[in-house]
């Protein structure tokens, strides 16, 4: 498998929404590397024949009643916000025009 | 019989709390100042906690005694003290996951097996010290400090649950809740001479347990006997209708099966060593522990075999691609929008919420789980997603059916727990790779969702240190592990002459010359 670049770490981390510091990207880049290497020796190791197991427990289709049960409050859900207004959670702007 | 309130084991408290030799506030004041006397900070001590609630924690003793005293219905431990990882939500108590992200939240509601610990009336001592969201094998990725192993406080109490089984093992508290994702439990056990079990997957509810990696992530019990963990496992375990993943069906009783083990007898038994998890790459002291474990199981009447998984080989390499693409995904919703931190950019007068964002993630997170949001995000990119994420879940299978097919001739099977004893502070920190193979013979057990326990073996006898037995039963089949558990540590008590935590240093306190701020 090849080497990751640093130059990918710096878009996985744009994809991941993380600004990595030039001297992290310098730092991370051989680190995956390392751990991409030794992970990828299982590419190639089960045929097409071998299904996959996303889960452990054939569970499919959980369903409950459908009544009303308490939720949290208003209140409650915006108590761990970093910031709130009218009831809401305040959030940066979201449009990339210039303010 | 007078019990000693720190040391006793929470059976022994439970007992002297029925026969009202002790109250639960006594005990619970016992393990506060313990805590204050033993844990430190970030620079020194234990530091096992990262919050401690000494207020709530007496007032829920307080409350104990009342019912008692009212003769209302009790549980079994009600009343005896329990510390909870930093990673399960806890309402009136911050939690954090030992991250930054997380500083200062209180969450508005209480994970369902801490829920289950309020009803059934187990003071909460405090929240215990972790690597940042799970993410370790050795408590040091937490962001506030690394929590110190009692046996020797230069080296790593294991991880991620280092809080939980430190606070276990240096008498800070009989009992404590962890998390297993690949050994977080089970390794931290073995490293500090305690008992930590991986449940079978959803035998234990995650609601309100922070996910790593939802398909990997369990809720166990940390306490110094098995006994102990029974009890405490029945508490939390059984179906819970907010975890859609949880088990409906009940467990055979655990209790029961750790009693009839502590008879000894293990007739009719057939025990399977793992070829694959054992020899080369382990520490000369635990191979002789776990062989020596071995003859006790042979004593007690047990049949043992060797067993080979030849998949388990490829096990390390599944979950360190499985679990990073789950925690990449998990991990997004740390967006700075809703909880948790917010950062603002530098030199940006009206940063975009994207912006936002990326600075918060920057800032929040440490280079662990920075290292594995990124890895996930590569091996779930299009053009690597099936040669990544999908072969590692087919090896999942693989190493399911080696697993059905051992279990097809034998009752358990065991291995050591992690290939060497707690390595030192600071040994590893800087090579990823490395940390992870510690987790070698923890990992196949998650991946296949069938349960685990660690339990001590001894001392290796070139370092002095715990070294940690592993045993493993199929899924629903967690009474087997109780049972083969209960029958070994009793044979190892029986020629320790005691608990194997007798033989551990007294843990410095804080207001000695030595203990303070070493």
């Amino acid at each position: 498998m090849p080497d990751i670049t640093r130059d990918e770490v710096a878009h996985l981390a744009a994809l991941s929404r993380i600004d990595l510091s030039d001297a992290e990207l310098d730092h991370m880049a051989p680190q995956l590397s390392v751990i991409l290497d030794a992970v990828a020796s299982i590419t190639g190791v089960v045929g097409d024949d071998v299904p996959a197991t996303s889960h452990p427990l054939p569970l499919t289709n959980v369903f409950r009643e459908d009544v009303v049960t308490p939720g949290l409050t208003a209140e409650q859900a915006l108590s761990g916000a970093p910031e709130v207004e009218e009831q809401r959670f305040a959030v940066p702007r979201i449009l990339e025009e210039e303010a | 019989m007078s019990i000693d309130p720190t040391r006793a084991t929470a059976a022994q408290m439970a007992d002297a709390l029925a026969s009202g030799e002790t109250t639960s506030v006594a005990l619970t004041r016992a393990a506060l100042e313990r805590i204050a006397a033993t844990d430190g900070d970030a620079e020194g001590g234990i530091h096992a906690f990262l919050h401690v609630d000494a207020e709530g924690a007496l007032a829920q003793a307080e409350a104990s005694d009342a019912r008692r005293a009212a003769g209302a219905p009790l549980s079994p431990l009600d009343g005896v003290p329990v510390a909870v990882k930093d990673v399960l939500a806890t309402t009136g108590l911050p939690t954090t996951c030992g991250s930054k992200m997380l500083e200062g939240w209180v969450p508005p509601y209480d994970a369902t097996v801490v829920a289950r610990l309020k009803a059934a009336g187990l003071p909460i001592l405090g929240k215990t010290n972790m690597d940042e969201f799970a993410m370790g094998s050795s408590t040091e990725h937490s962001a506030y400090g690394p929590t110190r192993n009692p046996w020797d406080t230069t080296r790593i109490p294991g991880g991620s649950g280092g809080g939980s089984a430190a606070a276990v093992a240096a008498f800070q508290a009989p009992l404590a809740l962890g998390t297993d994702t690949g050994g977080s439990i089970r390794q931290p056990g073995a490293v500090t001479g305690t008992v930590g079990v991986k449940p079978t997957y959803g035998a234990v509810s995650r609601y309100g347990l922070v996910a790593m990696a939802n398909s990997l992530d369990q809720v166990g019990p940390v306490t110094r006997t098995v006994m102990d963990s029974a009890l405490l496992q029945e508490l939390i375990g059984g179906h819970d209708p907010l975890d859609s993943t949880s088990v409906v069906e009940p467990l055979p009783s655990l209790v029961e099966a750790a009693q009839q083990g502590a008879t000894g007898d293990l007739t009719g038994l057939k025990v399977g060593v793992i070829t694959e998890l054992g020899g080369d790459g382990y520490q000369a002291g635990v191979r002789a522990r776990f062989t020596e474990a071995l003859d006790k199981l042979v004593a007690a009447g047990a049949e043992v075999v060797e067993v080979s998984c030849p998949s388990f080989v490829h096990a390390l390499a599944a979950y360190y691609l499985v679990m990073p693409c789950e925690a990449s995904s998990n991990l997004a919703r740390f967006d700075a929008m809703r909880y948790g931190i917010r950062v603002m950019p530098e030199s940006n007068d009206s940063p975009s919420a994207e912006a936002v964002m990326r600075a918060t993630r920057d800032a929040g997170f440490g280079d662990e789980v920075k290292r594995r949001i990124i890895l996930g995000t590569y091996a779930l990119s299009s053009g690597y997603y099936d040669a990544y994420y999908g072969t590692a879940q087919k090896v999942r299978t693989l190493i399911q059916r080696d697993f059905d097919a051992a279990f097809e001739s034998v009752d358990v099977l065991v291995s050591p727990t992690a290939p060497t004893t707690a390595f030192k502070l600071g040994e590893k920190l800087d090579d990823p790779l490395a940390m992870y193979l510690n987790d070698l013979a923890t990992i196949p057990a998650n991946l296949a969702g069938v349960p685990g326990m660690s339990l001590p073996a001894g001392l290796a006898e070139e370092d002095g240190l715990p070294v940690g037995f592993q045993i493993l039963a199929p899924q629903l089949a967690d009474d087997r592990l109780y049972r083969v558990g209960a029958a070994l540590e009793a044979a190892l008590e029986k020629e320790w002459g005691g608990p194997l935590l007798d033989q551990a240093p007294e843990v410095a306190t804080l207001t000695s010359t030595e203990g303070a701020l070493r």
